[in-house]
């Protein structure tokens, strides 16, 4: 399904880049070599840009299994990278892995913390996490717009960017690629949550109250709204190490814009991803190799790299309406026919 | 000519052939009560006639004519009007609001809340326009259902088991309104499973078993045995059990004691429960009897641990059985498979509960196994619970709760919404969970299912418990229930 899905989005991209003069072919074909046409292409931007909407997005299936629906996992990844960036310029003097856990941790940490204010929110005033979680997200990338040019600018203070983090602060690479270690540390989180969610009491709890929580609480005797309070807390704090990861992995630096949206495009992935740790990982790469493959499409083809969210918007929209006609079956198919049956009458 | 008339309907969901060639006559003027266990096909039925579904074959006509391809609008404009057996309006509007929502009505304030006083006084079922569909009571909902199809201008009433929310005195309400309504020239259609209610309200009466009509003729002509037989196809007899000694579990003194409880309303301000005492033996079988809304539901709850009462003793021995009054928003989650519901409801101590994870392998084999000790017909235990009939969920839910072993039951309207075969089912396990030395507590809002099964009754009356003298009859009760101060 979801590579029908996918080619009926390639489908429309083509018509539509020939509906508007370009050369499809060519785009087309820049759009996959920039994805899977090289080694290089494959580790150093499929991959590297899997990374963080597939972390993020294991955090997010969480969350919506959970019945909490962040959308703030933008705000969450600048909040781990801030915190990463601040770290990671002052540990030069520590041996690598003591740094390393020193960013990725501080990271986890500022994405709890940021996150805290809309869960506080919810627990004591009833707040809905979707609104304040997604106003965060405005207000992180204004503090990281702010922090660039103010504390953390580059000595030299002309751009506004932060200076790089002490390389022993920095994830290990693949030997003559960008890919980084954090591509292990997403595939580890993602057994680790499938685990999670299918072994545990932990995992079928959050699962129930995410199902029925009313149901969780009489029959199961669980506190819902506390679960599904943690549950998002969680996410925020996984969508932090992800902005950690790509500081310490990626950039190396705090600027603004460090992300193209990532913890928007992980909610699409976490969705796709049916909110399985393993569906995540898959839907992350094939996210990441468009987002790759756009880059190439404009340099070499000309062709702007948002013609590319036409492919995610209809991939997603795919996925979407197969899942309804599964889910409401023969009752779906049976209204649609009669509504047919019905019209020309 | 009939008002309104189906034809050979047959309706297949996926695998389940819901109707198999069903014939249906509603008469001009008549109350026809439509009876049959839960999924005989009632609902299925009535659905084709408002034209919410369509007939895999079969024909409806409606006042003769024949409306292939019926859709809910045009149903709507040749008079039918459906009654749901769930609410179907807006809990934030106001009454004035629903109604002109649904008859499609200008919103203009000040008229339409004339009209709709006016609407609702005419066919006596007074209502206040202006009041938020959230605060109504249930019978107020119910009653809201109503006028909104006769502001429709509706002159065929389908109503899908209108009663089964509603207290004795209500439901009396509620079929002199019926018939109010047909003795002005309207057809009104009962669904039931109730059968006192179909004798007394209906002029005929149409059986269905399995999707086919099995009994149709004047009510006048039958009895209350033979529809009872009709409607299962044997002997309606409920399986009785010897009433159980108190002193079953050795005298260890009440399983259940309460005394001067206090319990805040559901979610608001005010006492729902004022000063209650309570205690209860190993072996019996308490019954509240109460009209909704007069405390019984917090105190069933406060028993249960689910609701912490303000002040007063509460001693209440562990393990505690729940049956929550709705099974697929308290009981059950649908979604989930029957193992992971029975692992829901589940004790830590549970074998399959090994420190922090579930395994899975010993909870799906002993839920098969609950399944077949409870002879409950489901295809197996990895199956949604969505999947099961209303009457198999519920056996699921109370099955669950009594494997706990527990020392306390309680139940809220523990057959509510089921079939004969399934009442007498959840009847006798409660019986034996008391035999067995449990204490069971519970409610039910039908007056007689309280008296067939209680060993002892309370009255809950606005917050207050009233001992019911042993040996009180429904009217005696009825009275304590009902008398004001």
């Amino acid at each position: 399904m979801g590579a029908a899905a996918l080619l009926a989005g390639l489908v429309v991209l083509a018509a539509g880049l020939e509906l508007a003069g370009y050369d499809s072919g060519a785009a087309l074909g820049a759009l996959w070599s920039g994805a899977f046409g090289s080694w290089y292409a494959l580790t150093s931007a499929t991959l590297v840009r899997a990374v963080p909407l597939i972390i993020i997005g294991l955090g997010l299936a969480l969350a919506f299994r959970g019945g909490a629906f962040n959308i703030g996992g933008e705000g969450q990844f600048y909040a781990g990278a801030i915190a990463a960036t601040w770290i990671g310029l002052s540990v030069g003097g520590l041996p690598s892995p003591v740094a390393v856990a020193a960013v990725l941790s501080g990271a986890v940490l500022a994405g709890g913390l940021w996150v805290a204010i809309p869960v506080l929110l919810r627990v004591r005033f009833g707040v809905l996490e979707v609104i304040s979680t997604l106003l965060l997200n405005f207000v992180a990338e204004a503090l990281t717009s702010l922090l660039v040019q103010g504390p953390l600018q580059e000595s030299q203070r002309i751009y506004p960017q932060s200076d790089p983090i002490a390389e022993s602060a920095r994830l290990p690479l693949l030997p003559g690629t960008r890919l980084h270690a954090g591509l292990l540390l997403a595939l580890v989180g993602a057994v680790l949550l499938h685990r999670v969610f299918t072994r545990t009491l932990w995992g079928f709890r959050l699962r129930a109250v995410g199902l029925g929580p009313r149901a969780a609480e009489i029959a199961g005797r669980i506190d819902s709204r506390w679960m599904a309070a943690l549950a998002l807390a969680l996410s925020g704090a996984i969508a932090g190490l992800a902005g950690g990861v790509e500081v310490a992995g990626v950039s190396y630096a705090l600027f603004q814009n460090l992300s193209p949206g990532y913890g928007f495009t992980a909610i699409a992935v976490a969705l796709l991803g049916r909110l399985h740790p393993f569906g995540v990982v898959v839907a992350g790469l094939l996210f990441g190799a468009l987002e790759a493959g756009a880059g190439a499409m404009q340099r070499e083809a000309d062709v702007p790299a948002v013609a590319v969210y036409v492919v995610e918007a209809v991939v997603i929209l795919a996925v979407l309406l197969a899942e309804a006609a599964r889910r409401h079956g023969a009752a779906t198919l049976a209204s649609l026919a009669s509504v047919t049956r019905r019209a020309p009458g | 000519m009939p008002a309104l008339e189906l034809r050979g309907i047959h309706r297949r969901f996926g695998s389940v052939h819901a109707l198999r060639g069903a014939d249906f006559t509603l008469l001009p003027g008549e109350v026809h009560a439509l009876l049959g266990e839960n999924g005989a096909g009632k609902t299925t039925l009535m659905h084709i006639a408002a034209g919410l579904l369509q007939p895999d074959e079969g024909v409806v006509l409606v006042g003769g004519v024949p409306r292939p391809g019926l859709s809910p609008r045009a149903a709507r404009r040749l008079g039918i009007g459906m009654v749901h057996q769930h609410f179907t309006s807006v809990p934030a509007f106001t009454v004035a609001e629903n109604v002109a929502l649904t008859a499609g009505w200008p919103v203009a304030p000040d008229a339409l809340r004339r009209r709709v006083r006016e609407t609702s006084e005419r066919a006596g079922l007074p209502l206040d326009p202006d009041a938020r569909v959230e605060h109504l009571s249930v019978a107020l909902r119910q009653r809201l259902e109503i006028v909104k199809a006769l502001a429709a201008e509706a002159r065929i009433l389908l109503l899908d088991e209108p009663t089964a929310l509603l207290a004795p005195a209500e439901v009396g309400d509620l079929l002199r309104v019926i018939r109010r309504f047909t003795s002005q020239g309207g057809s009104a259609v009962l669904i039931t499973h109730k059968l006192d209610e179909a004798l007394a309200a209906a002029d005929r009466v149409t059986v269905l078993r399995r999707g086919r009509v099995v009994l149709t003729g004047s009510v006048a002509d039958t009895t209350a045995g033979e529809l009872a037989v009709a409607m299962i196809g044997e002997r309606a007899g409920e399986e009785r059990v010897e009433a159980p000694t108190p002193s079953a579990r050795g005298g260890a003194g009440p399983l259940v004691r309460l005394e001067g409880v206090d319990v805040a309303r559901d979610g608001g301000l005010g006492i729902a429960l004022r000063a209650a005492s309570l205690t209860v033996a190993a072996g019996e079988i308490v019954g509240i009897a109460a009209v909704e809304g007069n405390g019984q539901r917090e105190l069933l709850r406060a028993i249960a641990g689910r609701i912490h009462p303000l002040r007063g003793l509460r001693q209440v021995s562990e393990p505690v059985a729940f049956v929550p009054e709705d099974r697929t928003t308290e009981g059950l989650i649908p979604a989930m498979t029957l193992t992971e519901n029975v692992v829901l409801g589940s004790s830590a101590s549970e074998p399959w509960i090994r420190g922090r994870t579930v395994d899975w392998r010993a909870a799906e084999a002993r839920t098969a196994a609950l399944l077949e000790e409870l002879e409950i017909s489901a295809p197996g235990p990895s199956v949604p619970a969505a999947s099961l009939s209303g009457g198999n969920q519920q056996r699921v839910v109370v099955g669950r709760e009594l494997a706990k072993r527990p020392s306390v039951v309680v139940a809220e309207n523990p057959t509510r919404g089921l079939d004969i075969r399934a009442e007498a089912t959840i009847h006798a396990w409660l019986r034996r969970a008391a035999s067995d030395g449990a204490a069971v507590v519970f409610h039910s809002s039908d007056l007689d299912e309280v008296l067939a099964l209680a060993t002892r009754i309370v009255v809950a009356r606005r917050g207050t418990l009233i001992d019911a003298p042993p040996g009180a009859t429904r009217d005696e009760l009825g009275a304590l229930m009902l008398a004001s101060g």
